[in-house]
């Protein structure tokens, strides 16, 4: 015997591993043990080769280096007793992997044990090959599985049909061979043979719609009796668990199940009966029985269900969300995210259950419960469920705080109808977590605010109250600032009050503070501060007493460190100090923000178009008819609004005929009444009348936010808004200048249009209109509005001023984009009013 | 199907582990790192699944061990819950109330019940009874 040879048992070598106190020791005492196994594998030490393999494979679970071994591994099985044959296999699957080469060496060995005499050898051979073989010698050794699994031997069976499944896997082409034997190993009785015969044919379906198809038409009958065998089955001990006999192999049935019935409606419709049996029968109290359950739930979700079985598949989920195991619940959340598309409206009824679970203490169940009430909003249940989840932000902890402010601001937007709901929960969500609100949705919340000329003074006169009692949440102070800084005047004399508002006071003094306390708070950043210092300078032209003070606030930050502060606070001061007569138009009014561009730029997708909904019978004409009323109206009591107002709730301008209003062109929701059947002195004729009680009906989804929601979820719903070339005027086709037309004159106005079209964009026509005033008062408050029938596309850019001087001595001139849908076949008939 | 099979106590050492997909060997440490950090750190009051790469983990704590399997993501977790509890019972049984000690000492073993209770990453055999028996049968042959 070779001195070198170890003579520990493998027991002793453990033992003096395990007593290491050190990992230096440990390595020294490995060292050893490898350095001797070296040496018996290279003097080919039989006597010890079963020992030492075993230790090797403990040295490598330990997480060293034992590459010298494979070798050593074929010897072993290339051996004839089953002790060593065995040691050598499970060496082989421990040590090797099948990208290494020397596995190929193993493939005659196999193909020897494969076809022994000694059924035990048989069973290792087969073993390896289901764990570890290569597409090679799965390829090689195919007829010899493929011949075993005809043996009568259970045990060889199912490890052949399990190693079959291998060979599937890694050559699919060889799928179609084993479609009949899987077929007959659906017959047998014995579990373990059925079990693995069910995965042979799962895996059969995966990788080959022929077989799918073969076992569709022969299995099927064979799986509902299999199924109906086990689920009423007496008590069998040796399959129990939990009371139910087998559920693995329920499952597993059931899973083959799905894959048969998965788009067949006659298959579906066999598998009805057993599928409600199991759905009803099984009890739910052991985790078997809920994975039974489950396992038949995602069935019935999968196949051609009838919508009976589909309800109680969802019922049996409900149940699940009410059961107090977190894993059940997690489970149940799942599947329910995935029943969603398949039948909303029975998941609408779990609605509350879901929404306790977003308030459970679990992360991954609180993650999943908030996904899912997320496609559960529509629009009958987005109120109580905003006010839900708003109620349950505050109490919710700082990780999950981001998520549900996300969701809780995509939600309002896609869904809010009325811009006073929408205003009010951003702001409950401001100061409730307003550190979460990202930038886009508090920008966004601005350009709506700007966009809702009436809700100005609410909007600025909560924010005012919210900041009282919630300063730290920082986009809550932005908003503030910036509503305080464009609307004080609103705040201070309680301009534009709702009914249910209370009444506050505020004089300037105090608005100056709140911008004073945002700009001096520690806590802000610099965002905040530039922000407020601007707003201070709006507030010292709009309040001309505080005027003094706010210079000396904004002289504070002369020294700042930060240079846009700085910046700011010296040419503020200067402004402030010197350029008193130009400070006032500095720092008017904002211009509306661009509501539309500014989701369009979001979205990323384009302008939501301007086309009025009903369309009208386009006239054709040689010019652009323009039919306007005779003679002006009155003044429009409320500012410009924006022609892209696409959130027209509120108070679509006055109904009534005799007072004139602005039409919002899109005309979305415009409840107006027929202005036709109105007074003679209500102008605004919108081409399109849509006025008219008919019109509104055919307005398609009527709010604004059907737009933006067009942009996020449906595309199709807003066409491309785009560049088509106006046509309109045949008699200007071929030149590429077009001379100007006098679109209207009269005693009192006249105005005209000059045309140019862009090169290579033949159907978008910028039109020039420029107007005089011919009469002998200056008109103010001038505004021009043009309808267009539902093919043409306008936009109009806001009038270079509003005020036309008398005597012609001045003119207004505004821009309009006008896109002809249908260049070259219908020409533009467009209307206009003036609302002087 | 199964992808790895790992049983780890809590200080992260590995007292079996079986691979049915190609790993190197650095892989696999990395792997079985990674897992026990996910695994030993959740709270008990946490769903037994959790997301890992692109599958998903199954595990249970059994006194100082974390019996863990790695599935695809469409497989039924509870399923695999109740696969781990039935290899719990047949070692439990093999080894007269079994320990870790057990499983460290007699590992070879311990892995020829898991070869005969999964084959290829999947289940083999579902009868507690029918798998002792087999390994009564392949002690004999030794």
């Amino acid at each position: 015997m070779n001195p070198f040879s170890s003579g520990t048992r493998l027991r002793d070598m453990i033992r003096a591993i395990r007593a290491c106190k050190t990992a230096a020791e440990e390595r020294a005492v490995v060292r050893k043990e490898c350095a001797s196994i070296r040496a018996a594998i290279s003097e080919n030490d039989q006597d010890y080769s079963h020992r030492n393999l075993a230790k090797l494979m403990f040295i490598h679970m330990l997480g060293y280096p034992t590459h010298f071994g494979q070798m050593e591994c074929l010897k072993l099985i290339a051996s004839s007793g089953f002790p060593e044959k065995r040691i050598g296999y499970l060496g082989l699957m421990l040590l090797l992997d099948e990208r290494q080469e020397v596995l190929m060496l193993v493939t005659n060995s196999l193909k020897q044990d494969l076809n022994h005499s000694n059924q035990y050898i048989v069973g290792l051979a087969l073993c390896a090959l289901g764990n570890i073989c290569s597409a090679e010698m799965a390829r090689d050794l195919t007829p010899e599985v493929e011949r075993l699994l005809q043996t009568r031997d259970p045990n060889i069976k199912k490890k052949a049909a399990l190693c079959s499944i291998r060979i599937i896997r890694k050559v699919p082409d060889l799928a179609e061979n084993f479609m009949g034997p899987a077929s007959s190993l659906l017959k047998e009785k014995h579990h373990g043979v059925l079990i693995a015969g069910v995965q042979l044919c799962i895996d059969l379906c995966k990788a080959s719609t022929n077989a799918l198809e073969y076992l569709r038409k022969n299995c099927t009958e064979g799986l509902v009796r299999i199924l109906r065998d086990v689920s009423n089955s007496p008590y069998a001990p040796e399959y129990d668990i939990a009371g139910i006999t087998d559920p693995f192999l329920h499952i597993r049935v059931l899973r083959l199940m799905r894959m048969l019935g998965q788009g067949d409606a006659d298959s579906s419709e066999y598998m009805n009966d057993i599928l409600a049996q199991v759905a009803t029968k099984t009890e739910s109290n052991k985790n078997a029985g809920n994975a039974i359950l489950y396992e038949c739930v995602e069935t019935i979700m999968g196949i051609e269900a009838t919508s009976g079985l589909r309800v109680l598949a969802i019922n049996i989920l409900g149940r699940f969300l009410s059961n107090r195991d977190n894993n059940i619940r997690y489970v149940a959340l799942n599947m329910l995210m995935k029943a969603v598309t398949v039948d909303s409206q029975a998941v609408q009824r779990h609605r509350t259950t879901i929404l306790e679970c977003v308030k459970d203490s679990d992360a991954s169940i609180r993650k999943r419960a908030l996904e899912l009430v997320f496609l559960l909003v529509n629009d009958t249940n987005v109120k109580s469920l905003t006010k839900e989840l708003i109620d349950y932000l505050e109490a919710s902890d700082q990780e999950f705080k981001g998520d549900l402010t996300a969701k809780i601001c995509s939600i309002v937007e896609k869904f809010s109808q009325e811009k006073l709901w929408y205003i009010d929960q951003m702001f409950k969500v401001l100061s409730l977590a307003g550190n979460y609100v990202k930038d886009d949705e508090w920008h966004a919340l601005i350009v709506m605010i700007s966009n809702a000329p009436d809700l100005q003074g609410y909007s600025v006169r909560s924010l005012y109250k919210a900041f009282q009692t919630s300063n730290e949440q920082e986009s809550l102070v932005r908003v503030t600032v910036w509503c305080i800084g464009e609307y004080g005047e609103m705040l201070v004399n309680n301009v534009g009050v709702l009914e249910m508002e209370e009444p506050i006071t505020v004089t300037e003094s105090d608005a100056v503070d709140v911008v004073e306390v945002a700009l001096k708070c520690h806590s802000s950043d610099i965002t905040t501060r530039a922000m407020s210092l601007v707003a201070l300078l709006k507030l010292s032209s709009r309040f001309p007493p505080t005027s003094e003070r706010i210079r000396e606030i904004v002289m504070h930050h002369k020294g700042n460190v930060e240079l846009e502060l700085q910046q700011r606070s010296i040419e503020f001061n200067s402004i402030i100090q010197r350029h008193q007569n130009i400070k006032s138009s500095l720092v008017e009014r904002m211009p509306v923000l661009d509501e539309s561009a500014y989701i369009g730029k979001r979205a990323g997708s384009s302008q939501a178009t301007l086309s009025a909904d009903k369309s009208s019978q386009p006239t054709s004409s040689g010019a652009s008819s323009l039919k306007l009323p005779n003679g002006v109206t009155k003044p429009p009591a409320s500012p410009l609004v924006d022609l892209l107002d696409l959130s027209s709730d509120d108070a679509p301008v006055s109904t009534s005929s005799t007072t004139e209003f602005l039409h919002d062109l899109l005309g979305g929701d415009l409840i107006s009444p027929a202005p036709s059947g109105g007074g003679g002195t209500d102008i605004l004729m919108d081409l399109l009348s849509i006025g008219s009680p008919s019109a509104s009906t055919d307005i398609p989804v009527p709010n604004t936010i059907s737009s933006k929601q067009g942009n996020a979820r449906e595309p199709k719903i807003a066409p491309a808004p785009v560049m088509d070339l106006l046509d309109g005027l045949p008699s200007r086709n071929e030149n590429p200048v077009y001379p100007s037309i006098m679109a209207f004159e009269s005693s009192t106005l006249k105005i005209t249009f000059s045309f140019t079209k862009q090169p290579g964009n033949p159907q978008v026509t910028v039109i020039q209109a420029t107007f005089t005033n011919l009469s002998s008062s200056a008109y103010t408050d001038f505004i021009f509005q043009a309808a267009v029938p539902k093919f043409i596309q306008l936009q109009l850019d806001p009038a270079s001023s509003s005020t036309l001087p008398a005597g012609g001595s001045g003119t207004i001139t505004q821009m309009l984009t006008v896109t002809n849908s249908q260049h070259g076949q219908l020409c533009l008939a467009s209307k206009s009013t003036l609302g002087p | 199907m199964i992808r790895f099979i790992l049983l780890q106590n809590r200080q992260g050492k590995t007292r079996l582990a079986k691979y049915y997909v190609p790993l190197e060997d650095s892989e696999k440490h990395k792997v079985e790192y990674e897992v026990h950090r996910l695994v030993v750190n959740r709270d008990p009051k946490f769903t037994n699944f959790v997301e890992f790469r692109t599958h998903k983990v199954i595990y249970r704590r059994y006194a100082g061990l974390f019996f863990s399997m790695c599935v695809d993501i469409t497989d039924n977790e509870l399923a695999y819950l109740e696969c781990i509890h039935l290899f719990v019972e047949i070692l439990d049984h093999f080894f007269s109330n079994v320990c870790e000690l057990d499983l460290v000492f007699n590992f070879h073993k311990v892995y020829l019940i898991l070869d005969e209770f999964i084959l290829a990453g999947e289940l083999q055999e579902t009868s507690k009874k029918a798998i002792i028996e087999r390994m009564g049968e392949l002690e004999k042959q030794e």
